[in-house]
């Protein structure tokens, strides 16, 4: 397996209150490879991936200890600007989340809050981050009609967009597929596909055949504990732990 | 399906109270526009006071420099409304001025940074300040803030504009906080977590997210301010000095169309010109109220369907 990573998880341990969410978890995520964490529901899959980012940090009575390295320095130093963090690491939300304003507005407003205000540059972010996914062509004539218009489909796409304006490092998508059809889920996989170029993906699925459509990596959690990490071949085909294999074969969950 | 009875008397109930509220206020505007109505059809009144007198600038004696000026008691009666008209326009603008920014920011505050305990008791004592009857704000500015107001503003007179205004906005904050707060804390909160994880902080997320989300129902609370504040009475009447001066600063006491008909209504002799002036101007602030809530209206559906992409 990949020695660097792009994500090193030391130890993590995260309580709400004095719920362990998360125990003791350990797990490289590689660069530029898709990643994802599969399990049954509430065992904790989307608590890590917002410790990636420190969303977690938003709900009170969060505690969080261990280490998460983001090329090699811990996210959780004090040292650590919860901001440039947050511009590195990207969230795509289970549910698309576009704001209330233009497409154009949309996408231009992360590059707006750190700081570009010059119009062509910002003209030109919001081409090139529509085009990466693939949503340009389509969008294009209305870039300034509300972003709420769109379909769901395209309503994922922007988000993605939005966040590729800021040029993140990693991309962290919490069940991105789950509000949409089959066919919409289709394009956003391949869209997913074509980001790993350049960035690091880790996704968050319930959806056993799209984390081996899509991931090289797969990580099975079980309530709290991170069970079995590996190739996401290895781990579906010739799983070593009994309980990824119930799992898999659909024993459970 | 054949609905029970039970059903249907409560049904029918609830029509006729929504039909009531509907009448009654139909019924108010025809009563007033029926006092004000000679202004224009009865020929005894129309030489007593004709619409052009309140507008235009009269001469009070043939020769004399023309005026705005309103003393319908003096021995040759003035009906100019402009001084009013001026008076109601300078004290809503200082008071929504006042007001709108204050209450927005507060909400604001509420529903984005304040710990919830701090939340949990400004919101109700906010709300208490509505429910303080307004003569008693009026005494409050009469006696307390004026003399303050004057002081700090090195202004000639103990009552004027921006101290009526101001009190004006204490009674206007209340309405505008609540129904702000509540559109804002009613924001959802997928677009604050957009924001947050694109790297935005705390305040970016408030100011260009969640606000402008808002927009439209911070919209209406304004328009509700204004119509609180146009319509408001007592206020005015106490801390305003009354006077109806024809001038735009600030530092000027005034008088408002609706302080004019508290102050003047119970003296004056019915059916006399004066009378109908006075309901005359009844029906000018029903217009106003009306016209601003229902531009106010269309504004608002314009903005949501706006944000919606339904346009
Ligand atoms: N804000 C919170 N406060 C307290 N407990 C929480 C909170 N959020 C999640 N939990 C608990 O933490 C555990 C893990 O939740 P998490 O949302 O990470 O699960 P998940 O694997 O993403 O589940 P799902 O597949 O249903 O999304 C669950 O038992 C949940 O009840
Ligand atoms: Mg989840």
């Amino acid at each position: 397996m990949n020695n660097i990573s792009k994500i090193e998880t030391k130890a993590l341990d995260l309580f709400y209150g004095h719920f362990q969410a998360l125990k003791n978890i350990h797990v490289s995520i590689p660069p530029q490879k898709i990643t994802a964490f599969i399990g049954p529901s509430g065992c904790g899959k989307s608590t890590l991936l917002r410790a990636y980012n420190r969303m977690n940090d938003l709900i009170k009575g969060v505690k969080v200890t261990g280490e998460v390295l983001l090329d090699g320095k811990n996210i959780y130093s004090s040292k650590m600007k919860l901001i440039s963090l947050r511009k590195r690491v990207g969230m795509v939300f289970q549910r698309p989340n576009p704001f209330p304003i233009s497409t154009y507005e949309n996408v231009a407003f992360g590059p707006r809050i750190h700081g570009i205000t010059n119009r062509e540059q910002l003209d030109n972010i919001v081409e090139t981050s529509l085009k990466a996914t693939g949503m340009w062509k389509d969008v294009k004539d209305k870039l300034q009609i509300s972003a709420l218009a769109l379909a769901p489909e395209q309503q994922q796409r922007l988000c993605i967009s939005r966040l590729l304006a800021v040029e993140p490092e990693v991309l962290l998508m919490d069940e991105p597929c789950s509000a949409l059809d089959p066919i919409a889920t289709a394009k956003i996989e391949e869209l997913i596909l074509e980001l790993k170029k350049c960035l690091t993906v880790v996704i968050v699925t319930h959806n056993m055949q799209q984390a081996a459509r899509v991931s090289d990596y797969s990580a099975f959690m079980l309530l709290g504990d991170l069970v079995e990490f590996g190739e996401t071949k290895e781990v579906f085909t010739n799983p070593k732990d009994k309980r990824t294999q119930d799992y898999i074969t659909g024993r459970f969950g | 399906m054949k609905k029970p009875l039970s059903e249907k008397i409560i049904e029918g109930f609830i029509h006729i109270s929504a039909a009531m509220a509907i009448v009654s206020l139909v019924l108010i505007f025809v009563f007033i526009g029926k006092e004000a109505l000679p202004m224009l059809t009865s020929h005894e009144v129309r030489e007593e006071v004709t619409v052009t007198q309140m507008v235009l600038p009269q001469s009070p004696e043939p020769g004399e420099p023309k005026e705005f000026s309103w003393q319908p008691v003096s021995r040759v009666p003035k009906y100019s409304l402009m001084p009013l008209f001026v008076g109601t326009v300078k004290v809503t603008v200082v008071a929504l001025l006042f007001a709108i920014p204050l209450s927005i920011m507060a909400a604001l505050f509420t529903s984005e940074f304040a710990p919830s305990w701090v939340r949990e008791s400004i919101k109700p004592v906010i709300e208490l300040l509505a429910g303080i009857p307004s003569v008693v704000l009026g005494f409050f500015a009469l006696i307390v803030m004026a003399t303050y107001i004057q002081n700090w503003f090195n202004m000639d007179f103990r009552l004027n504009t921006l101290t009526a205004g101001i009190a004006l906005g204490l009674a206007v904050i209340p309405i505008v906080y609540t129904v702000s707060e509540d559109a804002l804390s009613a924001v959802p909160q997928s677009y604050r977590e957009g924001a947050l994880a694109l790297g935005a902080t705390p305040w970016q997320t408030a100011w260009r997210v969640v606000l402008p989300s808002a927009a439209p129902g911070i919209f209406a609370a304004c328009v509700l301010g204004f119509g609180r504040a146009i319509g408001e009475t007592m206020i005015v009447l106490m801390a305003s000095g009354n006077a109806p001066v024809m001038d735009l600063s600030i530092g000027y006491p005034f008088r408002s169309l609706s302080a004019t008909i508290a102050a003047e209504l119970g003296e004056v002799v019915r059916g006399s010109g004066h009378y109908h002036v006075l309901f005359f101007i009844g029906v000018l602030l029903f217009i106003f109220t009306f016209l601003i809530n229902f531009s106010g209206q269309l504004f608002v559906d314009r903005l949501k369907e706006k944000m919606a992409g339904t346009k």
